[in-house]
Order: C-alpha cells, then structure tokens, then sequence
C-alpha cells in the first residue's frame, strides 16, 4: 500500500470560454522516505496536483474526477473540517516565495507554536522545546535567539528554511513542495534541495517535489513523473526517464537541457512542443539592408571595460558623507573583441546586469571608462553623439512578458529603432525592412499587424530579437534571455541567437546566472561575485580548470546531469 | 524610533509654516485690513498713521515674524465682522465641533469596521452583497442632502427631533457641553448620524478591500495549507494585518469627519467652527478665515502624527526599520 | 485582398465577446443600467435647450403667477409644469435638465484639470525621481490626509476673498472648477506616480531608452498609454465624487450663484421653502443628482472590478 496515492484525477477550471482542464487522468503514488518528482513546463498542471491532493484549489477549480488515498484511507470527499485536520497534521505544504509564505507580523516562534499547539494538543513549554529543536534541525544558527525575531529578519534561504520547519511541525507524513527552490541563488538551492532529502529519508516522509528544473529532478529525486499538456506522459525511476525515456516528450524536453558537460555546435530542435520557427532564408543578408551596417570596422576589440564602477545610493541622507552606497560593480575590466561572444555568469546579485545596463547607458558609472568603437562612452557629452554609438549597440532582454509594450502594434514595436534613427527612406520601405525582419527570427510578416499579447513567450523573444536588429547594431548585449522561458523554447531561442551572430558578424555580451547555458553560447566568460570579476577565461578552459576557488564552486553547484541520455544526444546531433 | 518620529515632527513643522504663510498672505492681501477697521469717512493721512500704527509699512519678513509670534500665541486678532477676538470666537465653538465629531466617530468606526470586517471574510454571503449595495448608495449620498432628507422626517415630518441647533448645553469646568442632557442629545442625534453615515460607508468599503487583499496572499494560503481553522486565519492573521491599513483608514475617517463637519453644521446650524468659518467666508472675514485654517492645519498635523506613531507600535518591519 | 480579411475577421459580436472588457460589461445588468442612466443624463442635459420644455433663463418665458406650482399630478398642479415650478414661476424639470448641465460641466472640467496636473506631476515624478519627486509626492501626501471637500472649500473660500466683489458671482464657476481639481489631483498624482514606477521598472522602457528615445518621449509614448488603466478608474469615481462637490459648495451658497443654477444650487434655493411644504423644488433636484452620482459611481466600481482582476 502506497503512503499517498490518486487515481485518474481529473481537475477542471470552468471558464466562460469553456471548461478548461488543468489535470487529466493522472495516477500517482509516493512511498515513505521517497522522493517523487513531478516535472512539466510552464501550463503543465504540475502545481495543480499539489493543491488538488491538499483540496486548496483556487476557486473556481474542481476537482472532476478521480480518488486520492492516503493510507489506504480516501480523503477527496472528506468535508472541510476532515480536510482541514489532514492539511499540515499528515500532508504538509512547501511554497515557492519564501518572502510572502510567512505572516509578516507574528514572529516566527508564534506561528510555529501556533501549528505545533494545533495539531500536536501541547503545552506552551513541550510546544516551545520542540519549536527550538525544529528550528535547529532545518539549520537555523541560534535557534533560541532567532525564534523570536519576526520573518523580514530572516534572509531569502533562512527563510525558506522557517518555511520547511512550518511544514514538519506537527510530523507530517506527506510533504508537497511547489517549486521549492526557484526563488533562491544556486547556492542556497543546492542546500535547501540538500535539507529536504535529509529530511525525507531520516523521517520516512514521502515527498512530491513539484519542478520545472530537470537540474533539481536529477539531483533528488527518486522516481520522475513527466506532465506535458494536462496529461502524464511518462513515469518511473529518475535514472530510467532521465537516461533512456520512452516517450517523445520526455526525449524533446531533455535533448533541449543545456548540457554542462559538453559542448553542442547547435540545440537539437524541440519538435514534439511548438513548431519551431523553421527557418527563415527569406532574405539573403549580404545584401539586405540588415547586412549593409555590417562593413564599418572598429578594430581588434570592439569593447573595452575599464575600471568600471558603478553605485547605488541606499540610503539619502542630505550630508554627503552619511549617503551609504552600494557597489554594485566594483572597478572591472574586461576586452570584447570583434564578432565574439563573451559570458559573464554569477548569482544575482552579483552585478553582472547592471554592467549591460551601464554599458547600454541605463545607468550612469561612478567611475571608469567604456571605450566602445573607438570612442570613451563616458566622455560622450551630447545625446546627439550618443545616438551614434546607441545604434550600433543594442540589447535583450530577460522577461518577455515586459519587453514589449502592451499598447503598441508589433510593427511599430520593431519600427521605433528604424524611425527613430532615420534608417529608412520612408514609411514603405520601413514596413518592408520590418516585414523582413519578422520573418528573419521566424515569424511570419503578419504578426506586424498584432499586439504583443496575442504572443507566446518565446514569439515575443523574437519580437525583441527582431526590434534590437533593427538599428543595425554590432554589438548585442543578451542580458539573460531565455531564463524565463521553457527549456524547449530556450534552445530554439539560442539557436536562433547562434545563427543571427554568425550571419551578422554581430559581437555578444551574453549574461547569464545558468552555467550549462553560458557553455553552450560563449567563446569567453567573466565569473563574477560581489561586483567584482574574479576570473576570465576561455570558456571551455574555465570548465575545465577553473582557476578561481568561486568558480570551482560554481561548477561543483552545477546539477549533475550525467544520468542523461548521451546516446539519445549523439543521436539527435547525428539526426541534424 | 527617535529618528523617525523627529522626521514625522519636522515634516509636520513645515507643514505649519506653510499653512500659516498662507494665512498671513490672506491677510495682508485680502482687502485692505485698514478698510475694516476705519470707515469710509477716514482720511488718507488717518489711514497712513493706522498703517504705520499696525506695522503694515515693516518689511515683509518682519511683518510675518509679527504674524507668527501671534500666531504661536493664539492672538489672530479681531474678527471684522464682530469685532471680537478670533481666538475667543474660536474656543467657544470648538466644544460643539469636537463633541459632534466625537459622537460621529463612534458611530462610523462602530458600524463601518465590524461591518467591513465581516463582508470581508463572508463575500459570499448574501447579507454581505446587501450591505455592499447599501453601501454604495451611501456613498453616492451627498451629506447635506442626508441632512435635508433627516430633517424632512424627524423634524418636518414627524416633528421629534429639533430640526437645527444645540440645546441643553451645560457647562463643565469651561467646557460647554451637550452630552450630559436629553435635550442635548436630541439636539446632537441628527447632525451625528448625518456626519457618519456617508463615513460608515467609506470605512466599510475601505476596510472591506484591505480583508481581501490579504486574504489573496501566500501567507494566508500557507496558513490554510497547515490546517489552522478559518477562524484563525480570519482573526489572528489576517484581521491583524489589515489593522495597519485600518489604523490610516481611521486617521482618515477623523479628518474626514472635521471636514464634513463644516457642511453638516451649515445644514444644521450647529454653532461650531465649521458653520463659522462658511459664515466668514461670506463676509470675507479674513481673521477668522486665517485662524481657522490654522487650527485645521493643527489638527491634521496632530491626526497624522499619531497615525505615524501607532505605525510604529503595530508593524514590527517598520520598527527594524526605524531602528537602524 | 481587402474583401478576403474583411472574411477573416470575426464579427462584431464575437470580437466584443472575446474583448474581457465588453464581454464584462454585457454581462452585467448593473454597469448596462448605470450607463444607461448616464448616458441618458449627460444627453438631455447637454441637450437642455433643444428638449426642455422652457428656458429658465428667458424672463419671456417667466411669471411669478406661476410660481410655486406643484408637480402635475398633485391638487392645484399645472400639465404645462410636469414636476411643477419653483418659487420664481421657473419650470422645475426645465432647470433640473439646465442645472444638471452645469453639473456635468463642472464635474468633467474639475475631474479633466485634477488629471491632467495629477498625470502630468505623478508620471514625471515616477519617472524622472530626485528631488523634484520628492517636492511633489510629500505635497500630495500631506493634501491627501486632508479631504478633498475640505480643501476644495478652503480653496474656494481663499480665491473668493482674493477676487473682488463684483466679480465673484460673474467667476464662480471657474473658481469651482479650479478649487475642485486643484483639490483632486493628489490621487490622480500618486495613482500615476504608482503606476510608473511600475512600468519603468519593466523592461521596454529600458528598450526604449537603449533604442535613444529622450525622456519626454519615453513618457508620452510608453508610459503615460500604459498608465491610463488605474488613472480612468479613478477619474469615474471622480467624476462622482467632483458633482458631489459642486453641489455641495453651491449648497453652501459658496459655488455656482441663483442666476445660473446648477443641482446644487437648486437644493440650496429650494432647502429653504422646505418647511412651508413646497417639498418638490428641493426633492426633484435632490433626486437628480442622487441618481446620476450613483450612476457614475456604479459605473466606476463595475469599471475598477474589471480592470483589476486582482480585487474580485
């Protein structure tokens, strides 16, 4: 007999555009002590199981068909105060945002003893002791201290730890952690996931890990169900799905895993998800006008950093000297020379955005120099010269979702640049040049008519790709711009980032905190912590031998994903 | 703490010096002050030595330093109207302000929180959707057609309540109030529940959407997922979250009293600040214009203070905060 | 090609109902009727002269013999006067319809001038910052602790006294309309304010500004359409909330004079004939102005439900 076990759960959102059904016919288990990852991308149903198992769907879910047993013992049609005696007592609940998950003015010893008292009937005294012991077993430092200190008092990992604790207290015998770790650094991750599985094992608790990450699935998990569209596509033990999976999906999804290990000339296209933007030789680019700013030459290096500061005022106060400063990047230097692509990784935090944002003029150094195309940015004085350097210098960016102007039709999205500049003769040959350009990152001319919403995710990364093209720049600076995407969407994105830069010429500062993805892309990479670049290195030397003990660290955090199907890869790179 | 409550104290400080450089502005530009006191008859030379008399010829700043010295003394001079001093008139009316806003308050924070709170956590329920619909007519009210239409009932009407006015006052240690008497309670019931209800509404309401913001949280979602009874969500975790807005919800509701209290005391003819400074405005009364902006200003000054304050008491993250 | 899109596209109805907004708004008997009330108000107001049975400004049209007659279907009432006369022999339904004009106008312009400054003053606070930010969001956040009413009163009352006598009967409504939006703009600044800093923070104004756009640009192009949402909200309610105003300023004999009387004003002169029972020329305004302030607001609550799904 299973610990936690549903059959054929069906749950459904009635909308007034129809019923929509988040979960179909989906059958789990999990045994004690066990670890079961579900694993799916954005819109999968992933999360709505959890909350399904626990009857805390958002109105107005239902739960449409199906049986959960917990013990043996069903407890879908259990009424409310049932339900609500099982909720934390035997299945407890884990959230992704350990910011908003504790109650902001009660301490953190209230709401433990809080719980404890509920389901466990002790006394004040039993109940604090076991609170102090709880606290301390999820790795709280100075758990008699900290107990009394309120939530805002605990930092993001601390946190997500008080979190755990709340969700063992009364010693439950199911935990559903919802994406437990993708609000925290690496780092931290790596820890937290590290915490849970102790857990896990010493208190024979079964755990459902809900994920997007196949990192996580790989490194703590002991049997993967893959969700794909509502449905479960496929379930076993990790190493089996991971290694050697029976269903397309699943081979899709991890051909599409940045692979830390190796390098790849090209992602192997995710077929089995989206029709990919199939390419795209509309135009032949030596002599297009997207082609034509490519012949000025700017030398060796295309983009020199030097002693690059930049601050942040955190606290204003009217005196100078009381104004406390945060350095956000601490005196960096770096080259970028011409037509290569060079990585900068770090947790955040570690000041590697705001170096392509001070590069792009978002924001103002406090020092330094940046000599871009033969000229020192900072020493630039008028917007006018400025618009010089701005054309040939253009950017990506990381959220989809707000890179786009919701108010503006894609074709005036992508025309701005052109208008702007004045790189276009006139209104025709502007719609024509933006038309091109649709179907350059693959999509079609006719998505010049639309709104940005009527995109997905990864459509809109074109929209952006195809607006930062439009000025004819030489330099790109890709400041994380596939960390909110699916995976399968991610490697169609790189891709198409690959063939623009070969095409063009075009020079990269590529920024990312994923080290498999940093591999994939650049030719060189800055390691960067605390505002400061520890190392720069030839990417495949880094990842080799790493020279900085940071960067060792970094790589160690890398999740380990040896259990991947090398021959399902070997396969697919043959295939293309 | 001390850091922060000086900042608050400063902010308010300013807040003063404004409004009192626009009552001295009123002052001296605002008709001729000299006009009010002499009359038509007077001659130019008797003007000229009034004005110098009055310090009307110092510079600007010295004249405003005059002011302002006064000022902190509670000396705005004489109504021109009456003749009497400002500070006087206004101390005489003030009891009759203060109680019926005092009355008023009870009956809006008594009313408008419990009622807030409960269409809060029962949204479904249909007393709720009731009240809610009530409300919104409520707001849609203007107070002074309350006031009509309360008069039109109980006084035109059905002749049981005095339509205007404040009877049965009775003096206590300098403090005339109505409070202790039948009669004075009577006299107080209408303009009270005229000034409240367009308040209770607006409490309602206010307090209402701050239930069900928090309530969407992920505090309140891990709550559940821990099995706590509703109950406790209801009143532990959430009400107490709600308290913080609520407190300037009630800092509001004061002020907002005060404010109506001007329209509800012209309906009513309650002889308090409010209907004097209307009456003074027609008459283009400066001094007493001024003064009672002044002592609105001190008022609103004093409200948000102790809003601030209370802040600080209640929410733990802006006492780390302060504490740094 | 043309005829072949035209095919493409859905219809209208079909459009509407996939639109979140109109599809909310044809399901909700209350917005439809709330609109319809509006609708039906700002019309035959606006059109007063054209449908209005008398023009109560015309002394031609005016006899005192006909003054205080009640609604028709009372003893002694006239069919001529539907909701009867005022003191003045004045038609009452005619002066509701031209007073509820003056209303209207005064409410559109004291709403239009606290939005435009507060628009203007919010999103270059939110997005410039500084100290200008600072000036202007401490000035709104001590104006916000104060009523509106309470400082559109005071506003009158200072500008009254600052105008000569003369004058102030002849420039009432424009100092009614100034006191009002100077006394709304606060909200319209912090909510924009609000608004911007929000949207600056999102990534196309940081595309915006890397593509070269100068400051001015980036806001009237990018932010200001992205801020509007929140802001017409708003500006519904303080449609609502500015009539009450006027009225209630013109009740206290500080807004709009007798000779060009708005709702309000009506109130005020028929307040006074409510004890010797001529109830009507102070109940048919009243009724007016009730009706059309609920309205507006239902339509604003119906409006800020739908456009921010977050407080269902």
């Amino acid at each position: 007999m299973s610990l936690l076990e549903f059959k054929n759960m069906t749950v459904e959102f009635p909308t007034r555009r129809g019923v929509f059904t988040a979960v179909q016919d989906v059958s789990l288990s999990v045994d004690p002590g066990e670890i079961l990852g579900v694993v799916g991308e954005s819109g999968a149903g992933k999360s709505t199981i959890g909350n399904a198992v626990i009857g805390l769907l958002e109105p107005p879910g239902r739960l449409a068909g199906g049986e959960i047993y917990l013990k043996g013992s069903r407890i879908d049609n259990l009424d409310e105060d049932a339900l609500r005696a099982i909720r934390g007592k035997r299945i407890g609940m884990i959230f992704q945002d350990p910011l908003t998950s504790l109650d902001p003015l009660q301490t953190v010893e209230q709401q433990l003893m809080e719980t404890i008292q509920l389901h466990l009937k002790q006394n004040d005294e039993e109940a604090r002791a076991s609170a102090v012991s709880l606290l301390d077993r999820v790795g709280i430092p100075d758990p008699k201290i900290r107990i009394k200190q309120y939530p805002h008092q605990f930092s993001g990992g601390m946190r997500q730890r008080v979190v755990i604790a709340l969700a063992l207290c009364a010693d439950p015998e199911v935990i559903i952690a919802d994406e437990p770790t993708t609000a925290l650094d690496v780092s931290i991750q790596a820890q937290i996931l590290e915490l849970m599985r102790e857990l896990c094992r010493e208190r024979s608790v079964g755990m459902i890990l809900i994920t997007h990450d196949m990192g996580v699935i790989a490194d703590v998990t002991d049997r993967v169900a893959v969700m794909y569209r509502s449905r479960l596509v496929e379930e076993g033990p990790t190493e089996k799905i991971l290694g050697d999976p029976d269903h397309d999906y699943t081979k899709s999804l991890i051909s599409a895993v940045p692979r830390p290990d190796v390098r790849l000339a090209r992602f192997p296209v995710v077929e089995y998800i989206e029709s990919a933007g199939d390419r795209r030789d509309s135009i032949d680019v030596a002599t297009h006008w997207l082609g034509a700013g490519q012949t000025e030459s700017g030398g060796e290096t295309m983009l020199r950093v030097e002693d690059l500061h930049v601050r942040f005022l955190t606290k204003f106060s009217f005196l100078k000297k009381n104004r406390i400063y945060l350095d956000a990047v601490d005196r960096v230097s770096f080259d970028i020379r011409q037509g290569e692509v060079f990585g900068l990784v770090g947790e955040s935090g570690s000041g590697k955005s705001t170096i392509a944002r001070a590069i792009a003029g978002l924001y103002k150094p406090a020092g330094g120099h940046i000599h871009f195309a033969g000229a020192d940015l900072t020493e630039v004085r008028t917007e006018s010269e400025m618009d010089r350097y701005r054309r040939q210098m253009q950017m990506i960016f990381q959220d989809p979702f707000s890179s786009l102007n919701p108010r503006m039709k894609v074709l005036d999205i992508v025309a701005e640049p052109i208008r702007f500049h004045g790189l276009a003769s006139g209104g025709a040959e502007t719609r024509q040049i933006v038309m091109d350009l649709l179907e350059h990152v693959g999509l079609g001319a006719e998505a010049a008519r639309k709104y940005p919403h009527e995109f997905s995710g990864g459509q809109r990364q074109r929209i952006s790709i195809a607006r930062a093209l439009a000025t004819r720049p030489r330099f790109l600076i890709c400041d994380e711009p596939t960390s909110a995407l699916d995976v399968s969407i991610q490697a169609q994105i790189l891709n198409l980032l690959k063939d623009l830069q070969e095409e063009l010429g075009l020079t990269m500062l590529f920024i990312s905190h994923d080290l498999p993805v940093i591999r994939q892309m650049c030719d060189r990479v800055g390691v960067m912590r605390h505002g400061k670049l520890l190392e720069v290195a030839e990417t495949e030397t880094l990842f080799e031998s790493p020279q900085h003990e940071y960067s060792q660290h970094l790589l160690d955090l890398m999740p380990r994903l040896e259990v991947l199907s090398h021959e399902l890869i070997a396969g697919l790179e043959m295939a293309d | 703490m001390i850091t922060y409550i000086a900042r608050r104290m400063l902010q308010a400080l300013v807040v003063m010096a404004a409004v009192s450089f626009i009552s001295f502005s009123l002052f001296n530009y605002v008709g001729d002050p000299v006009d009010n006191m002499v009359g038509q008859e007077a001659t130019l030379e008797d003007r000229q030595r009034i004005r110098e008399v009055l310090g009307l010829e110092d510079p600007f700043f010295v004249q405003y330093a005059r002011f302002m010295q006064n000022a902190l003394q509670g000396e705005f001079g004489l109504s021109y109207r009456t003749k009497r001093s400002v500070t006087e008139m206004i101390a005489e009316r003030i009891p009759a302000t203060l109680e019926l806003v005092f009355v008023s308050a009870l009956i809006a924070l008594g009313l408008g929180i419990p009622l807030g709170v409960f269409t809060g956590i029962n949204r479904t329920s249909w007393i709720s959707k009731a009240v809610l619909t009530v409300s919104l007519v409520g707001v849609s009210l203007p107070t002074f057609i309350i006031g009509i239409s309360l008069i039109y009932i109980f006084a035109v009407n059905m002749g049981v309540l005095p339509s205007s006015g404040r009877a049965g006052t009775v003096e206590l240690g300098g403090w005339k109030t109505s409070l202790l008497t039948v009669d004075g309670w009577r006299s107080i019931l209408l303009p009270a529940l005229t000034l409240s209800l367009f308040q209770v509404t607006m409490i309602l309401r206010l307090v209402r959407a701050e239930m069900l913001e928090i309530m969407r949280t992920d505090f309140i979602k891990f709550a559940r997922a821990r099995g706590l009874p509703e109950n406790r969500i209801n009143y532990n975790h959430a009400l107490k979250n709600t308290l913080v807005p609520v407190i300037t919800i009630i800092g509001l509701n004061i002020g907002g009293l005060i404010a109506f209290s001007l329209i509800t005391e012209t309906v009513f003819q309650w002889p308090g600040t409010g209907l004097m400074f209307i009456q003074a405005v027609d008459f283009v009364d400066v001094p007493i214009m001024a003064a009672y902006l002044c002592f609105v200003a001190l008022i609103f000054v004093t409200i948000n203070l102790v809003v601030d304050i209370l802040y600080f008491v209640i929410d733990p993250r802006l006492r780390a905060e302060g504490g740094h | 090609m043309a005829v072949q899109q035209d095919e493409k596209k859905p219809g209208l109805w079909a459009r509407l109902n996939d639109n979140d907004i109109a599809y909310s708004f044809f399901h909700s008997p209350i917005a439809m009727a709330a609109a319809f009330v509006t609708a039906l108000i700002v019309l035959s107001s606006f059109g007063a002269p054209l449908i209005a049975p008398f023009d109560p400004f015309d002394p031609a049209q005016i006899s005192l013999w006909d003054g205080k007659k009640p609604p028709a279907w009372e003893v002694g009432g006239d069919p001529a006067y539907l909701l009867g006369t005022d003191n003045q022999g004045r038609d009452m339904l005619s002066t509701i319809l031209y007073g509820g004009r003056i209303s209207l106008l005064v409410g559109f312009a004291a709403v239009f001038l606290g939005m435009f400054l507060g628009v203007a003053l919010g999103v270059i606070s939110g997005y410039v910052g500084g100290w200008f930010e600072t000036v202007i969001m401490r000035l709104a956040d001590i104006q916000l602790t104060i009523p509106g009413i309470l400082t559109a009163i005071l506003i009158n009352g200072i500008l009254r006294s600052v105008l000569p006598p003369d004058l102030r009967d002849e420039m009432a409504i424009y100092v009614v309309i100034l006191a009002i939006g100077l006394s709304d703009w606060p909200q319209f600044a912090r909510v924009a304010r609000g608004a911007t800093l929000v949207e600056a923070k999102k990534e196309y104004i940081q595309a915006a500004r890397v593509i070269g756009l100068r400051p001015a640009l980036v806001m009237a192009r990018h932010i200001v359409p992205n801020v509007m949402r929140p802001v017409l909200v708003l500006a519904t309610i303080g449609l609502a909330l500015a009539i009450i105003s006027e009225a209630t300023l013109s009740f206290l004999g500080q807004g709009v004079p007798p000779t060009t009387p708005s709702l309000g004003t009506l109130i005020r002169v028929g307040n006074e004939y409510l004890f010797s029972g001529l109830w009507w020329i102070t109940f048919f305004p009243a009724i007016a102005l009730v009706v059309l302030v609920l309205a507006v607001n239902l339509l604003g609550d119906w409006l800020r439900d739908t456009l921010n799904p977050k407080l269902r």
